[in-house]
């Protein structure tokens, strides 16, 4: 007797298969729904020169990038 | 080993192979209804606002949450549903469903409800969702139950807990509303039990389980029922009176207690000979009205927050 995809087991577990498919779609998309939500509510997305931009005083021009000696290079801190 | 032993060795191991209402069973959905109705009532009238996907969803982990712990239930007390005429239906008595099936998806269902809550709304509602598990699971199935008499009165807490994570979901705190929410399912719960554990009489005997039935008689029964639905009344009116309440609410109270205590008078008076000479016909009526007391008492908090809602009170 062959296995075949006639089989009564294939019929049997159809439904079972069919039903969590359903379950995983809708999962998918309820977690794709969620994330829409949780990422609008953030607001827009600055760059990070926009960001540094937006917390410089108003009228001080474009802020400048400062590095502090102690995290220079060590050849660089003794010129 | 050819096709056909094949055919057979799989035929006999699987006798009754589960579908997938099958396994919808084992999360025990009449009782997933209660809990994703309180939850949704809880969330609903609680103050601020929640998008209505995250509204959405944390009822839904509440609910996956609560079916978990009926799974894990259910593969606990396999052997005591197999005793007992009103279970022995179920999933695992009847054989469609292994008990490590049902432990597997009690488990992965547990776990990935409470994670999944955490995401949706916060981790105080998580942290409640997976509390609740464990009471239920634990604390009621795994120790109450079969061990004290007052299993129904302490393990009916579990059940209390889904407006308070509704709650808790929407604002991240706990207040006075959602602890009389509590209250009123959990004063509730003792008289719902008992009134079906007076004409449920044989299967809680046989099965062994200490229902106060069974350790303390019928007659303390009655009277248990009667001290509980008493009790019942002032929670119901503090609720109404409450923040949340409302003259739907108070309404609710007064018509649905006035009703309740009724039934429980009745039932204190009846004796036995009477019950079994009707057939338990008042027992079974007291028992109907208990499914449909707590529906009407937060159906009542949803009007008083859509009158609210409205401007009109």
């Amino acid at each position: 007797m062959p296995i075949n995809p006639t089989h009564p087991m294939h019929a049997r577990r159809l439904s079972r298969n069919v039903g969590l498919g359903l379950v995983l779609a809708f999962f998918v998309a309820l977690v794709f729904a969620l994330t829409v939500v949780k990422v609008q509510r953030l607001g827009p997305i600055e760059s990070p020169e926009q960001a540094l931009q937006s917390a410089a005083p108003a009228g001080a021009g474009p802020a400048e990038t400062t590095v502090s000696p102690d995290v220079m290079p060590a050849e660089d801190a003794t010129r | 080993m050819t096709d056909a032993t094949l055919h057979e060795a799989y035929d006999s191991a699987l006798p009754g192979e589960a579908q997938f209402g099958d396994y919808l069973a084992l999360l025990k959905p009449r009782v997933m209804s209660l809990v994703v109705f309180t939850a949704l009532v809880g969330l609903i009238v609680a103050p601020g606002s929640m998008h209505p996907i995250e509204a959405f969803a944390s009822v839904l982990f509440i609910a996956i949450g609560g079916g978990a712990s009926g799974a894990l239930n259910m593969w606990w007390d396999s052997d005591i549903d197999a005793v007992m005429k009103r279970t022995q239906g179920r999933p695992i008595p009847s054989g469609r469903v292994g008990r490590d099936e049902a432990l597997a998806i009690g488990l992965a269902l547990s776990g990935f409800s409470v994670v999944m809550l955490g995401l949706a709304a916060n981790a105080a509602a998580a942290a409640g969702l997976a509390f609740t598990i464990f009471f239920y699971v634990v604390v009621y199935s795994m120790w109450l139950k079969r061990s004290t008499p007052q299993n129904i009165v302490i393990g009916g807490a579990a059940g209390a807990f889904p407006p308070m994570i509704g709650w808790i979901a929407a604002t991240g705190t706990l207040s006075i509303e959602p602890v009389l929410m509590f209250l009123l399912i959990f004063m509730w719960t003792p008289p719902h039990f008992w009134a079906l554990a007076l004409f449920m009489r044989s299967d809680y005997d046989d099965a062994g389980v200490p229902m106060l039935t069974v350790t303390h008689g019928r007659r303390k029964t009655r009277a248990h029922i009667l001290a509980y639905t008493l009790l019942l009344c002032p929670v119901a009116l503090a609720l109404a009176f409450s923040p949340v309440g409302g003259p739907a609410t108070l309404a609710t109270a007064i018509l649905c207690n006035a009703w309740f205590v009724k039934g429980a008078v009745t039932l204190w008076r009846r004796d036995e000979e009477i019950a079994a000479a009707d057939g338990y016909k008042a027992e079974k009526s007291v028992f109907r009205f208990s499914l449909l007391y707590t529906f009407a008492h937060f159906g009542a908090l949803l009007v008083d927050a859509a009158l609210r809602t409205g401007g009109l009170i």
